[in-house]
């Protein structure tokens, strides 16, 4: 045998193993494709091979083909192979392969079930690891469901290096099936004080995880978090917890108070800088800033002035933090930002600028853009460039243009961003021109001619078009020019310019928007010459427009088709009239009179919906379950009766639907796994107010409006300057003048005071236009969080006792409990039945008090045996004694027997291999062997062991049953739909069915229970009803038919399995 | 807490990527093109720049970010959310690589090359399913360790010839010197206060 084995390894040397393919690689640069696809081909054939030695080789080799970005989906079974090989060796390999190539669309990894659950539970903790390590990359909702239950129990494993792992995994676990928060938490929870450090720090990493997304739920665990926090010597887990705690403070105020004292003894402490910042976080992040606050910007100073980069660089971002909520701390560093500005590392420049936008204010608005505006021709890189253009126009436009004081000084300077080349902002430069033009008011006149002059220009900014993200701004130009084409000083200039050839090349819907306004002043042209006795200038538009439109006509764009020969007609037709001498400006002008308001983005969402109106009602009702249900189902079970068609549209009215919407509301409420609405949608109406009055005020400007050609920014700074002067000297006269009115009064003196922030007055005084909302919006400002954040799921209550209907994610586990003091011995045998009789329900959170030992057992079926039975059980001393030489028995029925190690006596008791401190747990696994399957059977047991305490020892037994029910005999087994329909069709099946009374859960939910206890699968769901399938492990098939209704139907080749297995399922829902 | 690795190698285009279950669907196509990305990112960086850069679109949004360690020839680069400390995964880099120099015993970049499977296998004692595992070295060490005899029993006669061919090829391998050892890859960045 093993020459044998020898002789094949010799065989296999030579094949191509991983090193080989690496080199093979590096020697053929040349033609890499090609030698790897020689190397593919090769890998095919090994994957042919029976040997697992070979196939692990060749999935091994894929794993580093995948990760050169070569899809190998296609070996997802042969890496299914390897993973269930029983060498740890290859099982490694196929895991690793498995991690890396696996995502949840994978089809395979819903055969992995059993495989990963036997792994899980193997004796060798490296095979658990694996496993356990595989599955975090690659768990599904459904793997989660069905695993999640191993897992928990392995949180209590008695090696860390599993303890640890199982932790960290429950938090995978969680997100795909969120239902097992709820019972899996307290174990989370007791975790926390394990006394492994890897495995508290792994609790408390998945829990910050937790609390960070739903900080509300975890404010209980706080008193503990704060205990371990002024223990811990781990940085790793202090850091965790801080930024826990930086989560919950802006929760609860009173937590902070009680904080400020560690954290600042932290702060002043600690040598680890990680540690350091964290601190500095969490006190920004809660409200008790003024007794900290201080100490913080002076530590992060430190950090900011420091020579590593590492370290400004977050200095920078805490500061950031600050900023939100202390502005003014952070406004007195400004020195130091800007000259991190001209830092040479791009991080920290862009750090840098972050902090840039909340640090300004009216009086320095236009000084910082300034030197924005320097470092935007410096910047060399484009990605770097448009930051800054992004952070200008943020910085500008922030709270509704608060720091404007100036919007010439504005517009001016969005057109000479417009000279950067190849940004990809135009759109971003176009909207804000639209927008100052539209909401300002006052400044249109001098947008208008602004507009007109880039228009003229345009070919400067269109050099090389296509890639060119900037002719986006020709947009907004030819809009506006259009749009507010009264304040043009030669509209036909304009009008020429927007119809040169060269638009033509322009990206279609900026032409469309030139030829549309085109027509708006084309209809400005005509007003002006109406007066005019000789109509020669407005029939030289007409001409121009004529001439020019066909041009657009042949466009390609749709779009500009369609507006371009609407309007050639248009006016070709008031070209007619004009020869006629009829006057047509008037009626031109009314194509395009009334104005356009901007409207909110919100504004769609907040129309009320109106008065009788019910989205949710049907228009016509959906066709009726009965008739997919019938057709196909029907035919595998021949059983099924009858069921009446409803007629299809059924009249229901008003009372039936207020009554069917007023259950539907009873029921999600009643119901634990429905969601709640979060409370803002029950927000109340409120009268909005209107939009009528808009208050829009005319001014004088005291500013010349005519500015040759393209204007500097820069003369705006001067001029602002100036006029902030000149406006403090007219104060002051009048201050003076007032004084002297008063002198008597007062004799104090203002005129040394600095200019504050009120002094200045806009110069122009700007009415900024709101947006339109619908009349009667309801007022709600939230934003509604992402309904595809997994983690939005996760938001779940866990101080609320667990309801037993939520018990769910456990399989056929029961609790012996008991407790066995000498004093109350007799009565424990009574105490023992009752739980037994309802047994089919996890009782592990219940606990007693006078509990010394307490037990929690699974049964298990082995596959590779048809008769045998696992059966682990979790032994957990709760009393305060040492417990030792414990020793297991049975009592043997005729069809199940406790397998005993070879030449002990058939009353003999096992040994059980593990000594329990108070209040510590282990796990211990007995193999029984059972001949008969199709009943279910009680084995009575007892459990003897000495109980020694400080002084005395004594020998103490302990009673127990066992419950091997039919479930537990059954193995999740997936089965595909089209096997199914052959199994049923096959004829050796008999039939069965019950109905389930008084259940009202979901249907999901129903099939998740089904599958948990009684170790199901399922195979297809069709709408109201679902197929099931699942395999005893002496090869019986149950399938079972469930439906809506809550009634199953069931086939099995083994009626009094069948019957025993329903038995138990309907013994599962009677007690929800 | 998810963690993305990537190992690279200026030398070659050759990099790993752990399991990241941050896309629910992700191709070969999008993990090369955000490897790329990243790499031409990291190696046009000066070496005394910070060492975090701020998460674009392609690696998931605002909230993650770069963290790499440059050694030599090679980038380690960790890509993290907001619920990791930055200057906690600098350190959990270092123990990274300082577990490879003593698992390798003085690790070279053909090392990582030629026995990547084994620095997944590393990876994984450290780093589980994108959240930290375990930061302490020795621990990791000891594990790995085990492991390894583990397979080393399971290959027991059958695996000593090809142990013997595999050494054979090494031998005749131009490109495997044993001088081309980093010499200064475990050397501690000077402001980085240790962690521990």
């Amino acid at each position: 045998m093993a020459l044998k084995i020898v002789k094949g390894s010799i065989d296999r040397m030579f094949d191509k193993n991983l090193q080989d393919l690496v080199r093979g690689i590096r020697n053929h640069k040349e033609d890499e494709a090609k030698y790897i696809s020689t190397c593919i081909d090769e890998i095919k054939q090994e994957l042919k091979q029976d040997n697992i030695a070979v196939k692990a080789n060749a999935v091994c080799k894929l794993t580093y083909l995948q990760m050169l970005g070569y899809d190998v989906s296609w070996a997802a079974f042969n890496i299914v192979e390897v993973m269930s090989s029983s060498k740890f060796t290859y099982k490694r390999i196929g895991y690793l392969a498995a991690s890396q190539c696996f995502h949840e669309s994978t089809d395979v990894i819903m055969l992995t079930t059993n495989q990963i659950r036997k792994d899980l539970s193997s004796p060798n903790q490296y095979d658990t690891g694996v496993a356990l390590t595989g599955l975090s990359c690659f768990v599904t909702p459904d793997l989660a469901r069905d695993l999640a239950n191993d897992i928990m129990t392995l949180m209590s494993h008695t090696k860390p290096y599993i303890r640890k792992k199982a932790v960290l995994i429950m938090y995978k676990v969680f997100l795909k099936y969120p239902e097992s928060l709820r019972p899996a938490f307290p174990r989370l929870k007791e975790k926390l004080e394990d006394p492994d450090p890897g495995v508290q720090s792994a609790a408390v990493n998945v829990i910050c995880e937790l609390a960070r997304r739903n900080p509300k739920n975890y404010l209980s665990l706080a008193p503990l978090f704060f205990k371990l926090m002024t223990s811990s010597t781990n940085n790793w887990v202090l850091i965790k917890i801080i930024k826990l705690f930086g989560a919950l403070t802006p929760l609860e105020p009173r937590l902070g108070k009680k904080l400020i004292e560690p954290l600042t003894n932290l702060i002043h402490s600690t040598s680890a800088m990680s540690l350091l910042y964290e601190c500095v976080n969490t006190v920004i992040a809660g409200q008790y800033w003024e007794s900290v606050g201080n100490l913080c910007v002076q530590k992060l100073r430190i950090l900011i002035e420091d020579s590593d980069q590492n370290l400004k660089y977050l200095g920078l971002l805490a500061m950031s933090k600050i900023l939100k909520t202390h502005p003014k701390s952070v406004q007195s560093h400004k020195d130091l930002i800007l000259q991190c500005l001209d830092d040479k590392d791009e991080s920290i420049r862009l750090r840098a600028l972050d902090l840039l936008y909340g640090m300004v204010s009216k009086k320095n608005l236009m000084e910082i853009v300034k030197k924005l505006m320097l470092h935007v021709d410096k910047a060399e890189g484009t990605t770097y460039r448009d930051e800054l253009l992004t952070k200008i126009i943020d910085i500008c436009s922030q709270s509704n243009y608060q720091y404007i004081t100036n919007f010439e000084w504005y517009i001016s300077i969005l057109v000479e961003l417009t000279r950067l080349e190849g940004t990809r902002h135009g759109h971003l430069i176009a909207s804000q021109m639209l927008d100052v033009a539209i909401r300002v008011k006052a400044i249109r006149a001098f947008a208008v001619a602004q507009m007109a002059t880039l228009l003229d220009n345009a070919h400067l900014l269109t050099g090389n078009t296509q890639r060119n993200g900037i002719c986006e701004v020709l947009y907004a130009a030819a809009w506006i020019c259009g749009e507010f084409s009264e304040h043009l000083e030669n509209p036909m200039q304009t009008l020429e310019a927007m119809l040169r050839p060269k638009v033509a090349t322009l990206p279609g819907h900026i032409q469309a928007v030139y030829v549309q306004n085109a027509a708006k002043l084309f209809a400005t042209v005509l007003k002006g010459e109406e007066g005019n006795t000789d109509g020669t200038a407005a029939q030289e538009a007409s001409q121009l427009m004529i001439d020019r439109l066909p041009l657009f006509v042949q466009s390609a764009n749709l779009e500009v088709q369609e507006r371009a020969s609407c309007i050639l007609q248009l006016v070709k037709y008031i070209q007619k009239l004009q020869q006629k001498d009829v006057e047509v400006a008037e009626e031109v002008n009314a194509l395009f009179a009334g104005e356009l308001n901007p409207v909110a983005p919100k504004a769609q969402k907040k129309v009320p919906v109106p008065e009788g109106l019910d989205l949710d009602a049907w228009i016509n009702e959906p066709p009726s379950e009965s008739e997919s249900e019938d057709e196909q189902p029907k035919a595998i079970f021949a059983k099924e009766e009858p069921k009446h068609s409803r007629p299809r549209h059924t009249e229901v009215d008003e009372k039936e639907l207020a009554r069917r919407r007023e259950a539907r509301k009873q029921e999600q409420a009643n119901n634990p796994f429905y969601i709640k609405a979060s409370p803002s949608s029950q927000k109340v109406y409120q009268e909005a107010p209107g939009v009528e009055h808009i208050p829009v005020v005319q001014i004088d400007l005291n500013v010349p409006l005519k500015v040759p050609g393209l204007p500097m920014s820069d003369q705006y700074v001067k001029m602002e300057e100036e006029r902030r002067q000149k406006e403090r000297a007219e104060k002051k006269k009048k201050e003076k003048k007032k004084r002297k009115e008063k002198r008597s009064g007062r004799g104090k003196k203002h005129d040394s005071a600095p200019e504050s922030e009120e002094d200045i007055t806009p110069a122009h005084m700007v009415d900024i236009v709101t947006e339109e909302m619908p009349e009667n919006a309801l007022p709600s400002d939230d934003d509604e969080r992402d309904p595809t954040d997994p983690h939005k799921a996760l938001d779940i209550d866990l101080d609320k006792p667990l309801a037993d209907s939520e018990k769910l994610p456990v399989r056929s586990h029961r609790a012996a409990e008991s407790q066995k003091s000498p004093t109350d011995g007799e009565t424990e045998n009574a105490t023992l039945q009752e739980p037994k009789k309802k047994s089919s329900k996890e009782k592990r959170e219940k606990k007693k008090d006078k509990e010394r030992d307490r037990k929690v057992y699974d049964i298990q079926g082995n596959l590779q045996d048809g008769s045998q039975v696992v059966v682990s059980v979790i032994f957990e001393n709760k009393c305060n004694s040492f417990l030792k030489s414990m020793e297991f028995n049975v009592l043997d029925s005729l069809n199940s027997k406790l397998q005993r190690p070879e030449g002990s006596g058939p009353h003999d008791g096992l040994v059980v291999p593990f000594q329990l401190p108070p209040g510590v747990s282990n796990e211990a696994r007995f193999v029984f062997t059972v001949q008969s399957i199709v009943m279910p059977q009680k084995l009575k047991g007892t459990l003897t062991f000495i109980v020694k305490n400080e002084d005395d020892s004594t020998h103490e037994k302990l009673d127990f049953k066992l419950h091997f029910t039919c479930t537990s005999y059954l193995i999740t087994t997936p089965c595909y739909s089209d096997a199914f329909a052959k199994l049923l069709e096959s004829g050796d099946l008999k039939s069965s069915s019950i109905r389930l009374e008084g259940v009202n859960m979901p249907f999901h939910h129903l099939l998740a229970r089904i599958c948990f206890h009684h170790h199901f699968s399922v195979v297809e769901r069709i709408d109201s009803c679902a197929s099931m399938y699942s395999r005893s492990i002496q090869g019986h098939h149950v399938c079972l038919l469930v439906k809506t209704t809550v009634s199953i139907d069931a086939k099995c080749d083994e009626p009094t399995l069948l019957g025993n297995v329903l038995d138990e399922i309907k013994q599962t829902f009677s007690q929800c | 807490p998810f963690i993305k690795k990537q190992t690279k190698l200026k030398t070659r285009n050759y990099c790993s990527f752990l399991n990241v279950s941050l896309y629910s669907v992700q191709n070969e196509d999008t993990e090369q093109q955000i490897i790329r990305e990243t790499f031409h990112l990291v190696s046009k960086r000066d070496e005394n720049v910070c060492n975090f850069l701020e998460g674009g679109l392609l690696i998931g949004g605002l909230d993650y970010k770069l963290i790499y360690r440059h050694y030599a020839t090679l980038y380690f680069v960790f890509c993290v959310d907001s619920s990791e400390s930055e200057l906690g995964i600098l350190d959990l880099i270092q123990v990274f690589v300082e577990t490879l120099d003593k698992c390798f015993e003085n690790v070279c970049e053909l090392d990582l090359i030629f026995h990547v499977d084994k620095v997944h296998h590393i990876l994984a004692e450290m780093v589980m399913g994108g959240m930290v595992l375990e930061t302490n070295m020795n621990e990791i060490i000891t594990q790995v360790d085990a492991q390894n005899k583990m397979e080393k029993s399971e290959a027991g006669i059958a695996g000593a010839p090809a142990r013997a061919v595999s050494a054979v090829k090494n031998m005749n391998l131009p490109e495997m010197p044993k001088n081309i050892n980093i010499g200064d890859i475990s050397i501690k960045v000077p402001n980085l206060p240790s962690f521990k």
